[in-house]
């Protein structure tokens, strides 16, 4: 294995991440057990005492499962060179076959824990705690995955010898060859802009209706659900190549790097956090007709309503930004 | 006005243990408001136990407690200390400030979590801490107060947020008969001005002075007798 | 929002004033956590130094070296070679170079000796590393002996001896006429070291190499990107024993922040029961000693890098020598070009602030469920 200080960090963190995440487990099956809100004996004080060391502790794993995020791509971008064939951490991840699962890994337990964290602030303002038991049972769902995530982690980075030859982004996000990856890379600049124009436009129209009107939650939550991967395909598509003023590179991972003014952070950032805000408002609907969550509830939707709203018009003006203000014409 | 009802109340603590021992046990009363009310009883009895289920600051192991007609007793900690902060004031035995800090510190500690602006949070305290007549001790250190002057920090304290009832646990505890006199006259302002007071107290100094409505006397965790 | 701000500004308030008066136990726990990150800043600032040091001084290099090879070591190659190089598509120049070790026994030292093309003074003369200059205590315009392979010795007129500036890549190093080198190692005039190429297109160097390969099957061409390569890897790996080594550092100082966070004194405990017991809740209390980790963190964390930049950049990393440079007599003193980047302060967070923060999470905790009911009976 290389032994790269910010290899260490990121096992170390994970490490954490992982043993707080199995803590929290502990404590929330035991709550899901035991929880007897009426009851006012020693037990069921310690156990709400409990909540609210999970809650912390789920508070810092979602934040440095989102530092971790980008500390896993810089440190692939850094290792390039070790390898040949890699220009960037597109090189690195494709090394072994964890890197990029890794990844999508890390990805999604930002936005699991995201909905969590959602979840938990309805459920604290809730004077009977009505959300407890399917809060844990969620934690309890979304536990392994951090595990895996940990675990996988470590095997890609015990998999790391620089000796072994792997491709780039080049050939990883170009327009031929086959794979997913490329499919969207060739996938033709006119319609993507088109689709990913219409969705942004109803994603922002809908977070600002919603948090004026209330109304439209589930479509809302969905618009958002879908803008991910649909914002995701376009930077591959054409958003890429305009920020790189090179109509053949589509990695969604230079755009991190110095020499574009680390744009890519920025764009990633207003999106994750518009998308997860935006789903979070679907995600709460169901639990809107609980007595003590009906004025929480929908309070909280609009607040998270407004959050995605601000988010999807700073990546919209980035994203245009850049588009106009590119030597290219695609 | 709100009344304050505990119905069939009763407090264990370290329950199932060889050292259990039962605080309270099987407490009814009604305290009214804008009255002022005594327990009394010797040490043991639970009336400080009694105070702090009054007083949202513990749950009942069993029981109900009712402030008007909201249910108290199955709240969340997060609710029952919102309940506290904005309806009880409490006065230690020991008045508890904290030292190190300013008398005025102390006075605006409760209010912290509220998010008022500081400016007119130290307004506010300064101004209760003239009503007391300590205005001028507002940035003496607590450790350097006198015994009054202490207890009249706590009491601006405890009157910071406006609450409804104010609860004192063995006020005169500390005081010569001279201060517990101002207390009770302090007392006496306190409900001219509508608070509830409940006062747990075995220094008759207290329970026989003139403004008590009510003396409720308390026996090893049950109720003896009630006087009016 | 504005109760909010003004909610972290009234606690922030009361967490300063808790810090101050309890300086004795905050300042030990201070001292360690800024030792710890600048422990780790010096070593990865130093490294990346250095690094790309290398690397600057890579870019002019020449994209492929052609050695031979014979026995599976590095023989000297023939001129005739030249020739053949020439004529592959693609490659800009080949130059056949000069270079070797030359052993000091007096001192015990190895020096890197190279006959560049253009050198500048005649035969006889030779310009030195500062290195050499203190150890074998010549300047210019002394001599300095040198003994050819066949045991004659040939004195040297010193006519240079090279900047500090260029230390790191010349302190070792002895320049010399390719007569007077010939001279020294008996090397015959139709061969050279190894031989230099430059490749017009990046994209097309590894075709080449495959092409020398092909066409001179005893050589091994060795591309610039390998030698990067190389280079990077020796210093992540350099770099990663020390982080390693200090991971029992930083596991001692998660189980001290620990320690730190749970011994509550009777007094702390007694200030948060009468915070409880006047209207804070646990979240409040949680709140409060987040702000505490994050002052001590920042304060920490900042210092710790502030004093490893100056001990790295300013006081050329006088703690670190031995390990990171490796054995060598002759030891460069240098000044490294100041170079940090949010990466590593990214990597040092992640090594330093996490830890301490997860190991004080629980002890936190256990502080803010302090019963207010405690402070009724004291």
């Amino acid at each position: 294995m290389i032994l790269h200080p910010a290899i260490i960090a990121l096992l170390v963190s994970s490490g954490m991440i992982s043993f707080l995440a199995l803590y929290a487990d502990y404590y929330g099956i035991l709550i899901i057990r035991k929880w007897d809100l009426r009851s006012g004996s020693g037990n069921q004080l310690e156990l709400e005492r409990r909540t609210y060391l999970i809650s912390t502790i789920l508070a810092y794993v979602f934040g440095f499962q989102l530092f971790s995020l980008f500390l896993y791509v810089y440190t692939a971008d850094s290792l390039c060179p070790l390898f040949t064939g890699a220009m960037c951490a597109v090189g690195t991840l494709k090394v072994n076959r964890y890197g990029f699962p890794v990844l999508l890994l890390k990805l999604a337990n930002f936005i699991l824990a995201g909905f969590w964290l959602i979840m938990n602030y309805a459920d604290n303002r809730g004077y009977d705690y009505p959300l407890i038991r399917i809060k844990y049972a969620f934690l309890a769902l979304l536990t392994p995955f951090i595990v895996t995530e940990a675990v996988l982690q470590t095997l890609y980075f015990l998999g790391l010898h620089p000796d072994i030859i792997t491709s780039c982004c080049g050939s990883l996000f170009s327009g031929t060859g086959s794979g997913v990856t490329s499919s969207l890379s060739s996938f033709p600049p006119s319609p993507m802009k088109v689709i990913f124009f219409v969705t942004l436009v109803m994603a922002i129209g809908m977070s600002a209706l919603f948090s004026r009107t209330g109304r439209g939650a589930y479509f809302h939550g969905l618009v958002s659900a879908v803008l991910l991967p649909v914002a995701l395909a376009s930077l591959l598509s054409f958003v890429g190549p305009y920020i790189y003023e090179l109509p053949t590179h589509h990695c969604p991972f230079c755009m991190l790097q110095k020499e574009y003014g680390y744009v890519g952070y920025p764009l990633y950032l207003t999106l994750l956090s518009g998308t997860v805000s935006g789903m979070g408002v679907g995600i709460l609907m169901p639990f809107k007709k609980r007595a003590s969550l009906v004025d929480v509830v929908p309070a909280l939707q609009k607040k998270l309503a407004l959050f995605s709203f601000i988010c999807y018009i700073l990546f919209t003006i980035i994203v245009l930004y850049r588009i106009f203000t590119s030597n290219l014409v695609l | 006005m709100m009344m304050l009802e505990l119905k069939n109340i009763r407090k264990v603590f370290n329950q199932g243990k060889s050292y259990e021992l039962v605080a309270v046990d099987g407490v009814s009363v009604s305290l009214e408001a804008r009255k002022v009310t005594v327990l009394k009883g010797p040490s043991g009895s639970g009336k400080t136990t009694l105070l702090s289920l009054a007083g949202c600051m513990a749950r009942p192991t069993s029981g109900r407690i009712f402030l008007g007609d909201r249910e108290l007793s199955s709240l969340p900690e997060r609710f029952l200390t919102e309940i506290r902060r904005t309806h009880f004031g409490f006065i230690f035995q020991q008045f508890n400030l904290i030292k190190g800090i300013s008398a005025l510190e102390n006075v605006m500690l409760p209010a912290y979590p509220l998010g008022g602006t500081h400016i007119a949070l130290k307004k506010h305290a300064e101004e209760l801490l003239e009503l007391f007549g300590i205005g001028r001790r507002a940035s003496s250190k607590a450790e350097w107060l006198s015994g009054g002057e202490a207890q009249r920090t706590a009491i601006a304290r405890a009157l910071v947020n406006d609450p409804a009832v104010i609860i004192a646990d063995e006020p005169t505890a500390q005081l010569d008969t001279k201060l517990s006199r101002e207390f009770m006259d302090i007392v006496s302002r306190l409900k001219e001005q509508q608070k509830t007071i409940i006062i747990a107290s075995h220094d008759p100094l207290v329970y026989e002075a003139s403004m008590i409505d009510r003396v409720i006397s308390m026996r090893d965790g049950k109720i003896e007798e009630v006087e009016s | 929002m504005h109760t909010w701000i003004e909610k972290q500004r009234n606690i922030i308030d009361f967490t300063l004033s808790s810090l101050s008066r309890r300086k004795g136990k905050n300042i030990a726990l201070l001292l360690v956590y800024t030792l710890l990150v600048f422990l780790l800043a010096s070593v990865m600032f130093f490294t990346y130094a250095l690094k790309r040091e290398a690397a600057l001084t890579l870019r002019d290099a020449p994209e492929i070296v052609v050695q031979r090879m014979a026995q599976g070591r590095h023989e000297p190659i023939p001129r005739k070679y030249l020739e053949v190089l020439k004529k592959i598509k693609g490659v800009n120049s080949v130059r056949g170079r000069l270079w070797g070790y030359y052993f000091d026994s007096v001192i015990g030292a190895n020096y890197t000796i190279m006959a560049p093309e253009d050198f500048p003074y005649a035969e006889g003369d030779i310009t030195i590393g500062s290195g050499v200059s203190r150890a074998r205590l010549v300047d210019q315009d002394d001599t300095i002996p040198l003994h050819t392979y066949d045991g004659t010795s040939i004195p040297f007129h010193v006519r240079e001896v090279f900047s500090s500036e260029s230390e790191l890549v010349s302190s070792d190093l002895l320049l010399v006429s390719e007569a007077d080198y010939r001279k020294l190692f008996g090397t015959s005039k139709d061969l050279f070291t190894d031989i230099t190429l430059k490749v017009r297109n990046a994209k097309e160097i590894s075709t080449v190499a495959e092409k020398i390969v092909m066409l001179l099957p005893d050589t091994r061409p060795i591309t610039k990107r390998e030698i990067l390569r190389t280079y990077e890897s020796i210093f992540d790996w350099r770099s990663g024993i020390m982080v390693a080594i200090l991971t029992g550092a930083v596991l001692a100082f998660i189980i001290v922040s620990w320690d730190k966070a749970s011994g509550l004194s009777v007094d702390e405990k007694k200030e948060i029961g009468i915070l409880k017991a006047v209207g804070w809740e646990i979240s409040d209390i949680l709140l409060m000693k987040f702000w505490e980790g994050a002052v001590i963190s920042l304060s920490s964390f900042l210092t710790g890098i502030l004093l490893a930049y100056v001990h790295v950049f300013f006081t050329p990393a006088i703690l670190f020598k031995p390990v990171l440079k490796g054995w060598s007599v002759l030891y460069p003193e240098f000044r490294l070009v100041p170079f940090i980047d949010p990466y590593q302060i990214a990597t040092l967070f992640f090594l330093t602030v996490v830890p301490y923060t997860v190991a004080t999470i629980v002890p936190s905790w256990h502080a803010a469920i302090i019963d207010p009911d405690s402070v009724m009976r004291s």
